[in-house]
């Protein structure tokens, strides 16, 4: 008893205290309330009533896991077509750019702090009927580009774009925590561009990589503005059906299954990757 | 001999590489503006005529003036709780050696790695559950179970640079915690307390989806140029997006500024001593 009086007198569980207790009611007490409304009868809104597997039925025989398969497919979309994208500019942020790295890190850090919805919106004005790509095509070209708004591809440019910086960072990271003369060494052995790449950077930067990836995969995975804003009706995502059951439908029990079942898929995920990664090394790189 | 493997070839690629998509990421804020100055009702391009009158229309609104102010009231508030919880927090994650501690630096980046309009619709369930009527200061509350996670991450990168030793010596001249946590700690962790601010603030200001579920009759700028861009377009959305995009530009200027006059201050001050020893 008096070890753990003293474990809670230690100065970081002191400074802890306030963040986690705030958490706690914040974060884990609305979680476990959604667990909690999961096994409530439908179109109830109490936590008396006796626990069902109701819901968890009626998810499982409804037609939702295409909108599961749509999150998935484009969230991996997502993941896979920003690595190449992302990994020259990481490289170079990490080992080429020298004093430019601060302007350049500035540079793709700004957008995110302007708010996701005016920028997608931006996107609609150049994808629209008569919007900036398709008025340029037509008064330079003389052909029409009008079909690309309210489409899957849409949804996918706008998923790329929101999420590239997050996708980015952690690889810089991953990238600059390979020492050179590693790889100055393999190269005076006789290795190839490609197998240096493979057998050294690849596995050296792989911790940031895969927290960019897995940040990215599981923000793509409950995204609501892109498919909304961008696709319009073109296909339903995950959230748009969490969303509607909370809201149109009044049904919580039904929405709180789906986020449930949301959450888990992209808890298994962080969870076996994370027990991989040694935070203090790639945040304090001691 | 070839160093580290990058060849005049490569540099040249990743320098256009990146340049290329830095403009890529520009691309929908110079459309927002193009079309705020557009004199037809709905965006056609090329635009045929360009005026100004959508800003005086947007600026002399009584609702828009509503919106603004309670954007940055919600901002504010978050910004000055955020930093306050995240200022220990930081410490616990970097600082301190203690028992728990990794657990405790996963849990807190948990709000991060999760999707906000779920945890928004969680909120909404949590205060309807525990007879909270949802208004602007719900959504403080909301916010910064997102923010205060990612302040903690940015004054973290500064408590790590920390060496307990100034501390320890502090305490052994005779100064109180107080002492240490005002002469010590707190001055070490004031750059990390800036960014901390502006990461803050201006994630409050253009948050969607939390606030989409979490302010109940109020509105948000966001909220409302959702609103306004799904139904009943107005050439003032790309205005007010406009401004709150210069307004959030302006503040990160300011920032820069206010950083180049303290940091400039410093560097001539460490070149100061070092010529003295």
């Amino acid at each position: 008893m008096s070890k753990l009086a003293d474990w809670l007198k230690t100065p970081g569980v002191l400074a802890a205290a306030p963040a986690s207790v705030f958490l706690l009611v914040g974060f884990a007490g609305p979680l476990l309330m959604v667990l909690g409304y999961s096994f409530m009868p439908p179109r109830t809104f109490a936590l008396n009533n006796v626990p069902t597997l109701e819901n968890y039925y009626s998810v499982f025989s409804d037609s939702y896991y295409i909108s599961f398969l749509w999150s998935l497919f484009l969230a991996a979309l997502t993941v896979i077509l920003l690595f190449p994208i992302c990994y020259p500019i990481a490289y170079g942020m990490a080992k080429l750019f020298g004093k430019w790295a601060n302007l350049v890190t500035a540079l793709i850090a700004v957008p995110l702090l302007i708010s996701e919805n005016i920028r997608l919106f931006g996107w609609v004005l150049v994808l629209l009927k008569n919007g900036i790509l398709d008025g340029t095509l037509q008064s330079v070209l003389g052909i029409s580009a009008s079909g690309f708004l309210y489409t899957v591809p849409s949804i996918l440019l706008g998923l790329v774009y929101v999420y590239l910086p997050f996708m980015l960072f952690p690889m810089v990271i991953g990238i600059s925590m390979i020492p050179d003369p590693l790889k100055e060494a393999a190269f005076d052995l006789g290795a190839s561009r490609w197998q240096v790449f493979r057998e050294i950077e690849l596995p050296l930067a792989m911790p940031g990589i895969l927290i960019g990836a897995i940040l990215t995969f599981i923000l793509a995975m409950g995204s609501l503005a892109e498919s909304k804003i961008l696709g319009g009706q073109a296909v339903v995502m995950i959230a748009d059906d969490i969303e509607s059951a909370f809201t149109f439908a009044q049904n919580w029990p039904k929405g709180s299954v789906l986020s449930v079942l949301l959450i888990a898929l992209s808890g298994l995920i962080v969870f076996v990757l994370f027990r991989r990664i040694d935070l203090d090394q790639i945040i304090g790189r001691r | 001999m070839k160093t580290a493997g990058s060849s005049p070839t490569t540099r040249k690629f990743i320098w256009i590489w990146t340049s290329a998509v830095i403009l890529f990421l520009y691309i929908p804020m110079f459309a927002v503006i193009l079309a705020s100055f557009s004199t037809q009702r709905y965006f056609r391009f090329p635009i045929q005529s360009f005026t100004t009158k959508w800003y005086t229309k947007t600026l002399d609104s009584l609702s828009v003036r509503d919106l603004l102010w309670t954007s940055i009231s919600v901002a504010a508030l978050v910004t000055f709780f955020s930093v306050l919880l995240a200022f220990f927090g930081a410490l616990a994650f970097a600082r301190y050696d203690w028992k728990g501690r990794k657990l405790y630096q996963r849990l807190v980046l948990l709000p991060i790695f999760f999707p906000q309009a779920v945890l928004g619709l969680s909120l909404l369930l949590w205060f309807s559950a525990l007879g909270i009527t949802t208004s602007w200061q719900t959504a403080v509350f909301a916010h910064m179970i997102w923010i205060v996670p990612i302040v903690i991450l940015i004054m973290s990168i500064q408590a790590y640079s920390f060496d307990p030793a100034l501390e320890e010596a502090a305490f052994d001249l005779g100064a109180t915690r107080w002492q240490v946590l005002r002469e010590v700690t707190l001055p070490i962790l004031a750059p990390g307390v800036v960014s901390g601010s502006i990461f803050a603030f201006l994630l409050s200001w253009g948050n969607f989806p939390l606030s989409l579920f979490s302010t109940g009759a109020d509105q948000t700028v966001p909220e409302w140029l959702y609103a306004k861009m799904v139904s009943g377009y107005t050439p003032m959305v790309p205005t007010l997006g406009s401004l709150t995009m210069s307004s959030a530009a302006l503040m990160l200027l300011l920032a820069y500024l206010v950083w180049l006059a303290t940091g400039g201050r410093k560097r001539r001050a460490q070149a100061f001593t070092s010529s003295e020893d």
